[in-house]
């Protein structure tokens, strides 16, 4: 019992650390925020990480900056572990990172569209004006997650982070 | 050092009709499937390969910058595929070698992508065509396995079938914008179709490698997506107003390492950096 309360409060003390793991190309939002990191196991110590985008360039560096923010954190021991299954999806982005994403100028995804296709029916929501008055420019943008889009009221661009 | 093609052994059909009917494979019978394996994945790993390093060819010279970012975001999905199944080829052979190695280190022989990817890009409107044409195919066949009976080839097929079916409606939507286009647009689109056209019956072509892992639940039928496929493709076609391309005799032999000269252009590229200095990391 007194192990398994242990391992509770270091597996909190690993997710805590990697709550400050920037996303390497949206660095408004954490790999948790995101829901890259599936899990802290404690025996043997091993950060289970799953990559958003098969070709994502960003897999690596995410891999890197945790191996990093462990090591810094005295968590050496740690393991990092990467897993395809479940794929990840974009209902995974907590509602923090969603907000987060909003304040970045980054449109998040329509939440539970993640599992049918990538590309949302939905308008997407200006997040600088709000207006849903708003039309899709680009199917892809400038990272694998991103489409461009334009507001038609406030004529500014954004970018949406895509449904997957 | 170029593997070769693997022959099937007589035992093998016979295990695989076993396994099927047991509906579960063990690691003895999975020995016995290594080679046919092997090329298997190669087939899957070449084919996003060498198209993912062919819309490459496309970043800074595409026709709009959002055609840029569109094709070279698809090459970059098709490179991760190929990562991934070559990464498992690699496993699965068992003799030391990786995806990288696969990649950079195999003559043009050894590659078994089927014909169609490798062809030059042409124009933007042959972009297109070979990638409607392709993204269709690989979106039935990802789709279907998802439920393949290794679990590593299954976890691959269902993380990538959610980016092929944005690759798959890319590539249709500008079928018809080109198709319903201009005069001079609807001539490339047809052109583009017409000349690919050539390279789609060998996409759906199995061989004996391909057979024995389907009856193990491993692979799919490739014949059984044709039909799914012609549909699909006579809809965008209507769409975009254009006519079913006539047929012209199919050119196969990608499988089996019989291709064009293209593919040794292509592979002088993209090997030059790691062959000529293997021991470069990034």
């Amino acid at each position: 019992m007194v192990s398994e309360v242990l391992d509770d409060a270091v597996a909190d003390r690993i997710m805590a650390v990697l709550a400050t793991v920037p996303d390497p190309e949206i660095p408004a939002v954490s790999v948790t925020d995101l829901g890259i990191v599936r899990g802290v196991r404690c025996d043997p110590p091993v950060v289970t990480i799953t990559p958003t985008y098969t070709g994502c360039p960003a897999t690596l560096v995410i891999e890197a900056s945790v191996r990093a923010a462990l090591d810094e954190a005295g968590f050496a021991d740690v393991g990092i572990k990467t897993v395809l299954s479940p794929p990840w999806t974009t209902d995974w982005i907590s509602d923090e990172g969603r907000e987060k994403l909003r304040a970045y100028g980054i449109a998040p995804p329509p939440k539970g569209a993640g599992s049918r296709s990538l590309r949302a029916d939905s308008p997407a929501e200006c997040p600088r004006c709000g207006s849903l008055h708003t039309q899709e420019v680009s199917r892809f943008g400038s990272t694998p997650c991103k489409a461009l889009w334009r507001c038609l009221d406030c004529q500014e661009p954004f970018d949406r982070f895509k449904c997957h | 050092m170029a593997p070769s093609l693997p022959t099937i052994q007589p035992g093998d059909v016979a295990n695989a009709e076993k396994a099927r009917a047991g509906g579960s494979f063990d690691a003895g019978e999975a020995v016995e499937h290594h080679g046919a394996l092997f090329d298997y994945l190669l087939r899957l790993g070449d084919d996003s390969l060498i198209l993912g390093q062919r819309l490459t060819e496309w970043c800074g010279h595409a026709p709009a910058l959002e055609i840029d970012l569109s094709l070279a975001n698809i090459g970059l999905d098709l490179i991760g595929q190929a990562s991934l199944f070559l990464n498992l080829a690699g496993e699965v052979e068992g003799k030391g070698r990786d995806g990288d190695r696969l990649a950079f280190h195999r003559d043009v022989l050894a590659f078994r992508n089927c014909l169609l990817v490798e062809q030059p890009n042409g124009d933007f409107a042959q972009t297109i065509a070979r990638q409607f044409l392709f993204s269709t195919m690989q979106l039935s066949l990802f789709e279907r396995l998802t439920g393949s009976s290794d679990h590593r080839i299954a976890e691959i097929a269902a993380k990538a079938v959610k980016e092929v079916r944005y690759h798959a409606e890319l590539a249709s939507d500008w079928v018809v914008r080109l198709g319903d286009g201009t005069e001079e647009s609807r001539r490339r689109m047809v052109d583009g179709l017409d000349w690919f056209w050539r390279f789609v019956d060998e996409m759906f072509q199995s061989d004996e490698i391909e057979q024995s892992l389907t009856r193990a639940g491993i692979a799919v039928d490739r014949a059984e997506l044709r039909q799914g496929f012609d549909a699909t493709v006579g809809n965008v076609l209507r769409d975009a107003t254009l006519p079913l391309p006539e047929y012209p005799r199919a050119l196969t032999g990608g499988r089996i390492g019989h291709h064009g000269e293209h593919l040794g252009h292509l592979l002088a590229t993209m090997q030059y950096l790691p062959r000529t200095y293997p021991d470069a990391v990034w």
